[in-house]
């Protein structure tokens, strides 16, 4: 019984490291990611049957491909026969001259990148809700299951099967080409990949607790996702920038909670506990991005803001004048107020407080930051520094009111007695 | 994770610089890694008779320079990867265009991994 056990590990190992490829070549085959899908679990199938006798072939991946392109051949015939339409007639004689052109191992490395870029770029076609584009990704490029992604994104299983067949059938109803797009298209279409690695990092790295497995799991797919982005397509600077911004980001995983589970702020995290490695890798992206002609888009611009903190063996070290030029550079590519926070807190510790408070005056109408904590947060940080102890209380205390984590409003609630403390107590300078 | 593969070459220290056929191969294998998005980083070593050792026992530090009489098992590069479990690392391993070595695979400790007390001693602040 070990023995077997031990066998289907291994299929499952090998599934793992071979499937994304699988399902790429397979879709441009037959030009459906769903069917792509069910042909390339099939030759899982087989394997499980087959290799716990027979062993693990020397070269799985180039197994697996062919029995999934043999269990192809023959689901087209009978489709073909069946239905005799022209259109699928002409798929069927497409399908053979792509199977003999397309003999797995002798395929070219290029071609087998287009396919996984294809893949890539039809999960996360913009059709797609980012919800589905998420999950259709961790199922296709990520080899997650079903049950896995439901437990890394806290959803029934049952929801995650609906929202994965719903996708599939999406995309094969709008007849979406298999294909990567190019140009301009590409340019157009590059966002929503980037987008999806983003939100699986996201989602692991929001994690409070380290306990679930499968949460800093999410952090490495993303970052192993973006790693193979940026190889196959190195010739766009927002690739390097999105995955220098999340190396640098994990290099900080292990000092960004305390003992208890608290968050602890950029700025008084232990720097030493930083991931020298990660934050290497992420400099070295960044300069790819640098690199390449145009100015760093926004996950660039997002990742020298980053690389600027990294930098810094003290938080007193930061620079914070280019970290305010970088921000403003941000605001100015994609306007948001949150945006406009950071670079109010970015020109306070850079300029003096007053001129972060100018700013945070400014935005303090914008609708998007009602209700949100951080600005009285920020504002009264400004206050306190400008020696305005009363209205810096009152700010907190509102923030205090505003946040829904308990940690936070004690933390902010602490920051009340401090700065009204500090008025009662002293009068000197 | 992360995990080490640490090579050890079956060669005698005097063969020890590879032929260009070897790193065409090896080259290949370490892209595969790289398209992969495992490989964080990896490096080949000269070998030991040009390397030393610092020893710690009770009398204090001894220095000894290569090269080493009794050296069996010998480092000649590692590899760093991130994969999903043990498994996958062992995989990736045997599929290394290797000859005549082995290839010992070791999961790398995360902070996360140790105690409280051991990462409040890790502090530096």
């Amino acid at each position: 019984m070990a023995g077997e056990a031990d066998a289907r590990v291994a299929v499952e190992t090998v599934w793992r490291i071979e499937s994304a490829r699988l399902i790429a070549g397979l879709a441009r085959m037959v030009r459906d990611v769903g069917l792509a899908e069910d042909l390339a679990q099939d030759a899982l199938l087989a394997a499980l049957g087959r290799w716990p006798q027979s062993g693990v072939p020397d070269n799985p991946g180039a197994w697996l491909m062919a029995t999934a392109k043999n269990r192809a051949i023959d689901l087209m015939r009978r489709d073909a026969t069946f239905q005799r339409k022209g259109e699928e007639l002409a798929r069927e004689v497409g399908i053979q001259f792509a199977m003999e052109r397309a003999d797995f191992e002798a395929a070219l490395e290029d071609e087998v990148g287009d396919d996984l870029l294809g893949l890539m770029f039809i999960c996360c076609h913009p059709l797609l809700s980012p919800a589905a584009r998420v999950a259709l990704t961790l199922r296709l490029l990520g080899g997650l299951s079903t049950a896995e992604i439901a437990r890394a994104f806290l959803a029934p299983e049952q929801t995650v099967a609906q929202r994965l067949v719903r996708a599939k059938r999406t995309l094969r109803d709008a007849k979406v080409p298999f294909e990567v797009p190019s140009g301009s298209a590409l340019r157009a279409r590059l966002p929503s990949v980037l987008e999806v690695i983003y939100l699986v990092f996201n989602e692991g790295y929001a994690a409070s607790s380290g306990e679930d497995w499968i949460r800093p799991a999410l952090c490495e797919e993303a970052l192993r996702l973006g790693r193979v982005l940026a190889e196959l397509l190195p010739g766009e600077p927002e690739a390097h920038g999105l995955i220098a911004l999340l190396e640098i980001q994990a290099s900080r995983s292990s000092a960004r909670l305390g003992p208890g589970g608290e968050p602890v702020l950029l700025l008084d995290q232990d720097r030493s506990r930083w991931d020298p490695l990660l934050i290497v890798r992420g400099r070295a992206a960044l300069q790819r991005a640098e690199a390449l002609p145009g100015p760093l888009g926004p996950y660039g611009l997002q990742a020298a803001i980053a690389a600027c903190h990294a930098q810094a063996l003290r938080a007193e070290d930061t620079d914070w004048i280019k970290i305010a030029a970088l921000y403003d550079a941000l605001s100015q590519l994609t306007p948001s107020a949150i945006v406009e926070l950071n670079r109010a807190v970015a020109l306070g510790m850079a300029f003096g407080p007053e001129a972060g408070l100018e700013l945070i005056d400014r935005i303090a109408g914008v609708p998007a930051l009602r209700g949100y904590h951080l600005l009285p947060s920020v504002r009264g940080d400004l206050l306190a520094k400008l020696g305005r102890g009363a209205e810096a209380g009152a700010e907190f205390r509102r923030a205090a009111s505003l946040t829904a984590n308990e940690r936070e409003r004690a933390l902010l609630e602490r920051r009340v007695t401090e700065v009204e403390g500090r008025r009662q107590g002293s009068c000197g300078p | 994770m992360r995990f080490m593969m640490f090579m050890y070459p079956g060669i005698e220290e005097e063969d020890w610089t590879p032929s260009a056929d070897d790193v065409a191969a090896m080259s290949r294998y370490n892209e595969e890694l790289r398209k992969a998005g495992m490989l964080l980083a990896l490096d080949g070593l000269h070998p030991p008779a040009e390397g030393a050792r610092v020893s710690f026992d009770d009398r204090g530090t001894t220095v000894t320079d290569g090269p080493f009489a009794e050296a069996k098992e010998v480092i000649g590069g590692y590899w760093l990867i991130q994969a999903r479990s043990k498994q996958e690392a062992v995989e990736w391993a045997s599929r290394c265009p290797g000859e005549n070595c082995t290839i010992e695979v070791r999961r790398v400790f995360e902070m996360e991994d140790f105690p409280q007390d051991v990462q409040e001693a890790a502090e530096l602040g």
